[in-house]
């Protein structure tokens, strides 16, 4: 048995080929290496993200997350669900929720539900993956495992929206959360507490549909960063690393500036801390390279 | 525009705010907005709003129902939430403005060519296939969007970042065809269906 | 000097005193220098047995005046106060005032001890001068309380006094008691939502309650305690606290005169008439109401449903226009905001939605929304909650019809809105039912130089005189009609409300005894008032015992002293009589003045007027701080050892200067600080002696003044800046530099800011020189 058990909810940018697909790469041996046990829920489903409400409304949205618990539920019973990602986290915790304050809406669901062949009790925890190391393992136990500390590299703790709002981390400012800066500082790398664009938004999925509005707030994420001497720019969620690195051409265009700045999960800093491959931490898969990572990786 | 869209509203009364509260999402709270403008001040793109969400809830007690449905305004939210944890009254204005939009999209008062309506039809439509959002095909009909010809030019401009994506298997050709999805596609749709039949029941006409 | 008084001075050791100092040397000081005739050390004085000591030499060696010094006088007061003794008391501030203040190095000892002999010399010389203070004799315990006005306030002040043993004389000009709040449908809710309600749109929330008045009025009414006039007025106020007496005429002539020990004036308010506010048609249309008159319409559809006064059509959508006539510098409104009327706009919205259903639509448009009060932003978001329509925006227009339209400028959408309704309600505020103010006329003073203000004083008070014979000729009618030297009513601050320190004495008027509550006092609500009514009586009734033992009102609680005069040397100059800021003062038939000590606050104000310098306190005189002046020791120009005289009203900037000392500010060797009750007591020939013994420099540190003083005793403050500008003709006879004297406004926060003003005259000796009338 393995010290911590839980039923898992990747989501559909972490799987084979997309776009966070290192993210649940540097999970699986981040975990390997803390001992965590990551059972996928069977069959899970797309949780429509924050960009589905236009066409999916209420009750169908909160349905399919519904339907991700209720299968929770039956197949890996007992175990709280963890999410990687910050959407899927939010969209299954909100659901959970709302349906606990609304019996009708519960109701409801659970007649739609009944169609799948599917009953939700919703009694079970939705967390993310960050509360499972801030609140289950702890800055001790994840400092204490560390067998190449990522000396000398300065860090932009970038948390971003939906891992801090309108849940974010129990304890934590919604202004200015410290868990990421203290997970920095734990295996080893410099943090920059005062990175003043730490929950800046990115423009989610409106990085899609509103390039250019969003990427003038990634420019202001990554100066920032810059301003700041940061060698690269962490954070725990997958849009936010997807927005802030591969914009980063198209803004140097755009803006005439010479933005070059690896953006990397904080499963890579840890996998990489404990002293694993570069392809176990998943660096294969940045855009913009990660190389004092990859340095410290070969040694 | 149906005649639904047509309704003869007295301004500063309460029949449109009686309409958002029965038929969009947590417009229930609207009545309890103070006009403190916390909200607007927060939004990341805020100055992209025509009527930042405080402004739109007054127009929704002062009536003004065809300014507030026909709105670009709340297609302007990237979900950061920064209103709601900031909210003095703890107005979910993140939800109300989601809320909003959807309510506009059913009664098909977008403006046209809204861009984030046209994604999050697309991203909607998308995962609803296998249960699973497939990226590249999200992303080839977002580029296509307006037609064949922009689409290409589109296309082409993302087409350095494509390819990195490539390398770094961040992104499959193989998902072109078939690619990722559920097992049990036609229960979950089943299951939507009757969600959404369900929630049609509830809705209050208004005339 | 009598035989029978005999000094003493007891040095503290305690606190680091002797540690510090050398005890022995400061007991040489008091016994040779200061002549005591019993000098003891005790090495912690305030100590059962240190107070033993002194009591024991008061009650068995006949020591009648003490020198305590030990710790600042605001310290250790009830240690002390030897409150069952005849006897006069001082105290040298060795802890604060010397030891904490100055820095413990070997440099600093000797000025360190300087300061405090000079301390010692300075009480030993004060102590001489004074006597022990008692009781005129004056008063008696007066248990009769007057309330004048027989609404919500007045009634909670008369039962508050009554269920407290006194008896109670309550006047009202009408009918009926139970004023305004009679005539509400129901009140504003007392409470808030209970801690921990949610923001939810279906919180329980507080609502619209039951007035109460009906059950209040039985209880005034079965009160044995209390004597009820109605259609009454209070046609002659005469005496002084413990001692008033007061005519109480009825409609029909009968007049009956009744001893009075203190009085509560809760006259409340009359609504703004809204009628030349042509805007808002309030006379073109019977649907255009006052708020007061909104609550009389709901009244009259007892269960059913509001119909509006024109035609009689239950009313389907009703507009609420705050802040009528309100918060505006235009002629003919008021300057305020009543502060209640959204409250008020909430309720009366929220009737509509009970009497006449959810679909009456009902508009309230503010322009500052504010709900103070017990239930406060609750009661707000209860209006919210039940769908009422808040909405920012100038109302340009009320045009009347079948439908009314009111014209307005949304402000949040930036938008002209024409809103239809069928019924109009305007948000008039409260004006005070006060009487004339006694001090209208000096606002006519302000910006006069001295001698000019003199000589108006002057022809006010012979005008006053004049108009004895023929009435008062105000054109507003008087409440108390006060026999009083400064006029027949409370004085006011401003826009009628009477005048009170408002932050440290809130229910205190400028009138002693005399005590204002509810909205004549300032606007508010039920709840308020009745809360202040109850503080109102609380007073009345701490002012009957004061004054029955001779004893001062705040903020000199409990000074038996009182000012005298010597008549032979009076050349009734009125000054003491006009300048007093409680009007305490009358003249008597030959026209010398009257203190009536139980309306004096013993500022000693009247002392610092007095051109021939004959008021004073037994224990508080010209002499009793000439003597600190002069008992200074002044060292030789070539010691190089200035010396700086503050003069620090002990209300702010005594206790400043002793909270600086404790937070560990250093206080320069050369200041001498001698306590005064108020810079209105200041006497200028004090300046003229210390410039004369060779002091340096002269700081007076006193209350902010003007119209939001700080000042303890109001007007103290004000009238010791207008009486210092004569100090330049006084330095200039001196061939002395002006900077050699100085006046600050200090406040008892300005901890940091203190020991910085006596060094930058530290400063200023320095540049200038030091003085060259050092003999």
């Amino acid at each position: 048995m393995a010290k911590y058990t839980y039923s898992y909810y990747p989501g559909c940018s972490s799987q084979k080929g997309a776009s966070s697909s290192n993210l649940m790469k540097s999970v699986q041996t981040m975990c390997e290496e803390l001992d965590v046990e990551l059972n996928e829920i069977p069959d899970w489903n797309c949780c429509s993200a924050s960009i589905g409400y236009a066409s999916g409304s209420e009750l169908p949205r909160l349905t399919l997350s519904a339907r991700n618990i209720a299968l929770s539920e039956e197949h890996n019973k007992e175990q709280e669900i963890v999410a990687t990602c910050a959407a899927c986290w939010l969209a299954t915790r909100e659901a959970a929720e709302r349906l606990k304050e609304d019996e009708s809406l519960f109701a409801e669901a659970n007649q739609a539900l009944a169609e799948a062949g599917l009953k939700l009790n919703n009694t079970t925890p939705i967390k993310h993956m960050a509360e499972v190391l801030v609140e289950d393992v702890g800055f001790d136990e994840i400092q204490a495992g560390v067998k190449k500390p990522l000396e000398g590299i300065k860090i932009a703790g970038y948390v971003g929206c939906q891992t801090n709002r309108p849940f974010g981390i129990h304890g934590e400012s919604f202004e200015n959360p410290v868990y990421l800066d203290k997970m920095i500082e734990a295996v080893g790398a410099e943090s920059i507490p005062d990175y003043e664009k730490k929950v800046q938004c990115c423009g989610g999925a409106l990085a899609f549909s509103e390039p250019d509005k969003s990427q003038e707030m990634i420019k202001g994420i990554i100066e920032a960063a810059y301003d700041n001497g940061a060698d690269m720019i962490a954070t725990p969620c997958p849009l936010c690393q997807a927005n802030v690195e591969i914009y980063q051409d198209q803004i140097n265009e755009k803006y005439n500036t010479k933005f070059n700045i690896p953006v990397v999960y904080y499963s890579q800093l840890i996998s990489v801390a404990y002293g694993r491959s570069a392809s176990d931490a998943a660096l294969d898969g940045q855009l913009i390279p990660a190389k004092q990572l990859e340095e410290i990786a070969k040694k | 525009m149906s005649d639904l869209n047509k309704r003869m509203i007295e301004e500063y009364r309460n029949d449109f705010l009686k309409e958002v509260e029965a038929n969009v999402e947590e417009g229930e709270w609207v009545k309890m907005c103070m006009q403190c403008g916390v909200c607007s001040g927060s939004c990341p793109l805020g100055k992209h709003w025509a009527h930042p969400p405080q402004e739109i809830f007054m127009m929704i007690r002062a009536g003004k129902r065809d300014e507030v449905l026909t709105s670009d305004s709340m297609w302007m939210c990237t979900s950061c939430y920064n209103c709601i944890v900031r909210c003095p009254r703890q107005l979910p204005i993140t939800h109300i403005m989601h809320g909003l939009a959807t309510y506009s999209k059913k009664l098909g008062l977008v403006p046209k060519g809204q861009p984030t309506a046209t994604f999050a039809e697309i991203f909607w439509n998308n995962m609803m296939k296998k249960g699973r959002v497939n990226e590249l095909k999200l992303g080839l009909a977002l580029y296509f969007k307006d037609g064949f010809g922009p689409g290409i030019k589109e296309a082409l401009r993302n087409k350095d970042l494509g390819t990195k994506m490539m390398k770094a298997k961040r992104m499959s050709p193989a998902e072109f065809f078939g690619g990722h999805g559920i097992k049990d596609v036609s229960g979950l749709q089943k299951m939507i269906k009757k969600a959404q039949e369900l929630e049609e029941a509830r809705m209050k006409k208004f005339d | 000097m009598s035989d029978e008084k005999k000094f003493a001075a007891y040095i503290c050791t305690g606190c680091g005193i002797g540690d510090r100092l050398d005890a022995g040397q400061l007991e040489n000081v008091a016994t040779r220098e200061g002549r005591m005739n019993v000098v003891k050390q005790h090495e912690m004085l305030c100590s059962k047995e240190g107070v033993k000591m002194i009591q024991d030499d008061i009650d068995n060696d006949g020591v009648t005046h003490v020198v305590i010094a030990a710790c600042s006088r605001r310290a250790k007061m009830e240690a002390f106060a030897f409150p069952q003794t005849e006897v006069a008391i001082t105290r040298a501030n060795l802890r604060e005032g010397v030891i904490w203040a100055r820095p413990d190095t070997d440099e600093a000892k000797e000025t360190t001890q300087e300061m405090a002999e000079d301390y010692i010399r300075m009480s030993c010389g004060e102590i001489k001068q004074m006597n022990p203070p008692k009781p005129s004799g004056q008063q008696g315990r007066n248990p009769n309380v007057l309330v004048v006005g027989g609404g919500v306030t007045g009634m909670t002040a008369a039962l508050e006094a009554a269920d407290a043993g006194y008896t109670v004389h309550l006047v009202e000009k009408t009918g009926a008691l139970g004023g305004h709040v009679a005539k509400l449908h129901k009140r504003v809710p007392f409470r808030a939502a209970p801690p921990g309600t949610p923001n939810t749109p279906d919180a329980n929330l507080p609502m619209p309650e039951d007035t109460g008045i009906e059950e209040l009025i039985k209880r005034v009414e079965e009160n044995d305690s209390i004597k009820v006039y109605l259609n009454s007025r209070i046609t002659k106020t005469s005496g002084a606290p413990g001692r008033f007496s007061v005519d109480i005429s009825a409609e029909s002539g009968d007049t009956v005169t009744e001893n009075i020990g203190s009085i509560v004036q809760a006259t409340g308010f009359t609504l703004y008439d809204p009628s030349e506010l042509k805007e808002f048609n309030y006379a073109g249309s019977p649907d255009v109401v006052t708020n007061l008159e909104f609550e009389e319409l709901t009244n009259a559809a007892g269960d059913g449903p509001i119909k509006r006064p024109s035609d009689g059509k239950e009313v389907k959508a009703v507009v609420f226009v705050q802040d009528v006539g309100q918060n505006s510098d235009e002629e003919g409104k008021l300057p305020y905001d009543s502060g209640v009327g959204d409250l008020v706009a909430i309720k009366q919205a929220l009737y509509c939605k009970h009497h006449n259903g959810d679909d009456c639509d009902t508009t309230i448009v503010y322009n500052n929304l504010r709900t103070p009060g017990a239930p406060g932003e609750d009661f707000y978001r209860s209006g919210q909650k039940n769908g009422v329509i808040f909405t920012k925006g100038d109302v340009k227009e009320v045009i009347p019809g079948d439908t009314l339209t009111v014209k307005m400028h949304d402000k949040i959408l930036d938008e002209d809105a024409d809103v239809h309704a069928d019924l109009v309600v305007l948000d008039v505020g409260m004006v005070p039912n006060s009487g004339p103010d006694p001090y209208a006329a000096n606002e006519s003073l302000e910006g006069m130089s001295d001698e000019e203000r003199a000589e108006e004083l002057e022809a006010q008070a012979e005008a006053a005189a004049a108009e004895e014979a023929g009435g008062p000729s105000v054109s507003v009618e008087s409440i108390l009609n006060l026999d009083y030297r400064q006029g027949t009513d409370l004085p006011q601050l401003k826009w009628g409300f009477t005048d009170s320190h408002f932050i440290c004495f809130p229910y205190e008027t400028r009138r002693t005894g005399i005590y204002a509550a509810g909205p004549v006092r300032r606007p508010m609500d039920i709840k308020q008032a009745m809360d202040d009514a109850t503080g109102a009586a609380m007073k009345a009734i701490q002012e009957i015992e004061n004054a029955a033992q001779g004893r001062a009102a705040h903020p000199r609680v409990g000074d038996l002293s009182y000012p005298t005069f010597r008549k032979e040397g009076c050349t009734q100059c009125k000054r003491c009589t006009v300048e007093c800021p409680f009007g305490a003062i009358d003249e008597d038939e030959e026209r010398y003045p009257q203190y009536n000590e139980s309306r004096c606050r013993r500022c000693g104000t009247c002392m610092g007027a007095c051109p021939v310098r004959v008021i004073s306190f037994e224990n508080y005189s010209v002499n009793t701080v000439g003597a600190q002046i002069k008992e200074c020791s002044i060292p030789e120009e070539w010691d190089e050892k200035p010396r700086i005289l503050v003069l620090a009203c002990e209300n702010d900037a005594y206790p400043a200067l002793d909270q600086a000392a404790i937070a560990g500010e250093e206080i320069s060797p050369w200041a001498r600080v001698i306590p005064v009750r108020c810079l209105g007591s200041v006497s200028l020939s004090w300046v003229t002696d210390s410039l004369n013994n060779g002091f340096d420099g002269i700081i007076m540190m006193g209350c902010k003044r003007g119209d939001d003083y700080q000042c303890h005793f109001v007007r103290g403050s004000a009238m010791a800046n207008e009486r210092m500008a004569k100090v330049g003709d006084t330095l200039e006879s001196l061939n002395l530099e002006p900077e050699r004297v100085v006046v600050h406004e200090v406040a008892i926060t300005d901890i940091e800011r203190v020991p910085a003003l006596i060094k930058d005259m530290e400063e200023t000796i320095e540049k200038i020189g030091l003085s060259p009338f050092k003999f």
